[in-house]
């Protein structure tokens, strides 16, 4: 027989630390010794619930009751009440604010799950190199109803219905890419699959191939029966080893069960799809390159028109669609357009899926309904920012995108709604910094990417990115003069108007965003010679905390240059215009009053 | 074997469905505990195979029987890898983070075999699915 009948899980996430849950949870052992069950129920402390503006939050298991809001005070009632009594404590259920009912089991908070997998779906839960397990959770069902029910037009109208948009930044109506390239002349017509995630700091493409490849397998069979395409090609970069073989696996246990090859379920439709490495350049990602590196060509842009559903692979008809447009195509299928178009904005239906990295505490994949707000995403499910620092910025959209404020923080994030506020939605990288973030930093880090990743072809682009990356660095080193941000500015635009492919057109967003939202910064770097978050360590100084400081004079005694002021037995100062960053007044002061930037 | 129509791939999914009711609910499982590991390129960089390897190692110095160890994707808590999920039978399945070879080890001695969960370890499943 188990000893142990029951366990309360008390959240021992960062936000229900700081809301005491710590003392709760001494509170409930002691409430269960003194009712003399701490022998068969035992207090647990588990991670986050993603829910930390209602905690500490409090599950009974296995009774999969959850409780809001408990203070250490609650402990004594919740063991004479529920564990001893068997009675649930209804005062502290959580009320759900549209229904205003109370919300007993775990399983009924749909509200307080934030997130909606639909993309990331079976990521985690069924065995990737199984394709029976995919099968058990409606894989291929698809596939099947629109091989045997559906005409191609049925299919490209079914998508266009549920306003899927293009994932891999773009946000092209996925339908309506399909019936262009369906429509496009000729009886030879290609599918690829975009699978170069190049933006750094994303990886939610790597994961669904690894956790679900057969979901992205299944849905190119479905666009080439719609597009007209018998031939998919996976463009996947070399680096990703382990989604390569995780993809061959699934090809080859789809072949066996004719669910990819000839004359799929009985219908006559042929269909086939071959894995073609990149080497991982950036430019890579942007369709045309991305074709030409498929034929085995310089991977480099081309004007657009043509567009590839007219002329792409081997000049004839191709559709591109990103690997979690892929994933979203068979959900669709099978739960109907009205289902999808119910999730999410007015322009953006669906979820997207972030990789959300940087100072935040729940650092992983999210997946949320588009119209989230980053409030949501940084303070629910992300847990907040890191060891109790204050909330700066979120980058978002990579190397193309810009930085959101404070000010933005309850915006519903869309495609239009970021575009609108100097960002983008780009792959879904979503990188939190907190109030120790330089924001020229920033600016410089992605700079210094674009200017390497460019491929060449335009001068304004391989000149311009690098003379922008140069003058950001320049800032950086205090160097920086008031013509260098009007430069700056100037260069911004003129890339971003004379570039021929994406990458060029928002390399300068990063710079346009901080510059916008963060000028300041830009100033004190250049006339005061001062990094705030002490980043930029040519111009990081040296400075003394008054509270501390308890008038010793070590520190002035040391200083070679002499700039350190103050009376015996008073606060002492640095003058931070003449100080050289040495170090000798923090070594010798014994109060940790110097403050090392 | 071949499938060529809907009835075929229903077939199929019917024969792998126990184990997906197992997963999801805990109910209407066969009489078997399935231990999932997160073996995506971020899992296994944060020390998977050591945990694969723990779990396999107590199952057999404990000679258990009627269990079952599966590689998955990634479930997106890459702030708490390796991240192992434990299905049992009637039983609501239940997520544990930084799954090191102690953790491990913990999971079949504790919470296998005395239904006794960890402390400190559990990590909370904040999503719905479609
Ligand atoms: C510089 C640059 C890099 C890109 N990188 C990617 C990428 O890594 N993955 C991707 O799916 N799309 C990328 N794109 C967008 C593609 O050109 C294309 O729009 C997309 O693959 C279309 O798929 P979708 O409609 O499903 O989003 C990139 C675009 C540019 C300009
Ligand atoms: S904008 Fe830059 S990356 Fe794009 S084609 Fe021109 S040089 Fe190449
Ligand atoms: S860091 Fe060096 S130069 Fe600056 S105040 Fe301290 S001792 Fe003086
Ligand atoms: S050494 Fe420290 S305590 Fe002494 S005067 Fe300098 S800062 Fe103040
Ligand atoms: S810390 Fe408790 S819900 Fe997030």
């Amino acid at each position: 027989m188990d000893k142990i009948r029951s366990h309360i899980m008390v959240c021992g996430g960062t936000g229900c630390v700081s809301s005491h849950s710590e003392e709760l949870i001494s509170a409930l052992k002691a409430a269960l010794v003194t009712a003399g069950y701490d022998q068969e129920i035992s207090v647990i402390k588990t991670g986050c619930f993603g829910f930390c503006g209602q905690g500490p939050i409090v599950k009974i298991h296995p009774d999969n009751v959850f409780y809001v809001q408990v203070t250490p005070n609650d402990a004594e009632e919740i063991v004479k009440e529920h564990i001893v009594k068997g009675r649930t404590v209804h005062r502290l259920l959580f009320e759900e604010p549209e229904m205003k009912g109370k919300l007993e089991s775990h399983d009924d908070m749909t509200f307080y799950k934030k997130q909606y997998r639909i993309a990331l779906r079976n990521c985690g839960l069924i065995n990737p190199e199984n394709i029976d397990e995919y099968i058990a959770f409606r894989g291929y069902e698809a596939l099947g109803k629109v091989l045997t029910e559906m005409t191609p037009e049925d299919v490209f109208y079914m998508i266009k219905e549920s306003g899927l948009r293009g994932r891999g930044g773009g946000g092209f109506p996925t339908g309506l890419k399909w019936e262009l390239t369906s429509k496009s002349e000729g009886t030879e017509k290609y599918i690829i699959c975009n699978a170069d995630e190049g933006d750094p700091g994303a990886f939610m493409d790597r994961s669904i191939l690894e956790g679900d490849p057969h979901s992205v397998l299944e849905a190119m069979v479905i666009g080439g029966y719609a597009t007209g395409a018998h031939q998919g090609i996976i463009y996947i970069r070399a680096e990703y080893p382990l989604a390569i073989k995780r993809l061959k696996i699934a090809m080859d246990q789809a072949r066996d069960y004719g669910l990819i090859g000839k004359d799929i379920f009985g219908s006559g439709f042929d269909f086939d799809i071959i894995i073609r490495l990149g080497a991982g350049a950036f430019v890579c990602g942007e369709e045309t390159a991305l074709i030409h590196s498929v034929e085995g060509l310089r991977g480099e842009p081309t004007k657009k028109p043509p567009f590839p559903s007219e002329s792409g692979y081997k000049g004839k008809p191709t559709t591109v669609n990103n690997v979690e447009t892929f994933a979203n195509i068979c959900p669709i299928i099978l739960n109907g357009s009205p289902w999808f178009k119910n999730i999410g904005t007015e322009t953006s239906k669906g979820t997207k899926v972030f990789a959300l990295a940087g100072n935040v505490n729940n650092v992983g994949l999210v997946e949320v309904p588009m119209g989230t707000t980053l409030r949501e995403i940084i303070f629910d499910i992300g847990g907040g920012i890191q060891d109790g620092k204050g909330f700066k910025a979120v980058q978002t959209g990579g190397p193309s995108g810009g930085v959101i404020t404070t000010l933005d923080l309850d915006t519903p994030i869309d495609y239009e709604s970021l575009k609108n506020i100097g960002s983008m939605m780009g792959s879904g990288g979503m990188i939190v910094m907190n109030d120790t973030t330089c924001m020229v930093n920033i600016a410089k880090f992605y700079l210094e990417f674009t200017q390497d990743e460019s491929c060449g072809k335009c001068t304004s682009c391989r000149i311009g990115t690098k003379r922008m990356f140069e003058i950001l660095t320049k800032i950086t080193n205090g160097d920086g003069t008031m013509d260098d941000l009007e430069h700056l500015d100037a260069l911004a635009r003129m890339i971003k108007d004379t570039a021929l492919c994406g990458l060029g057109q928002t390399a300068p967003n990063p710079v346009l965003s901080t510059m916008n939202y963060f000028h300041d910064e830009y100033l004190e770097h250049v006339n005061d010679k001062y990094c705030r978050a002490g980043t930029c360590k040519a111009l990081s100084k040296y400075s003394i905390i008054a509270d501390k400081c308890i008038g010793c004079t070590a520190c002035a005694r040391v200083c070679p240059v002499k700039c350190i002021e103050g009376k015996a037995k008073e606060v002492h100062v640095i003058d931070q215009s003449k100080c050289i960053s040495c170090g000798a007044c923090f070594d010798a002061c014994k109060f940790d009053a110097v403050l090392k930037p | 074997m071949g499938i060529k129509s809907l009835d075929d791939l229903k077939k199929i999914r019917e024969d792998s469905l126990k184990k997906v009711n197992l997963r999801e609910t805990g109910k209407d499982g066969e009489n078997i505990t399935e231990i999932m590991v997160g073996m995506a390129t971020c899992g296994i960089a944060a020390g998977a195979r050591v945990t694969l390897a723990a779990l396999l190692d107590e199952i057999s110095k404990n000679n258990l029987e009627n269990i079952r160890i599966i590689q998955v994707g990634c479930l997106g808590y890459c702030h708490s890898e390796p991240i192992v999920q434990i299905n049992q039978p009637g039983k609501e399945p239940l997520l544990y983070g930084n799954v090191d070879d102690k953790k491990a080890r913990d999971i079949i001695n504790k919470h296998i075999l005395k239904n006794e969960l960890l402390d400190d370890s559990i990590i909370i499943n904040t999503f719905q699915k479609a």
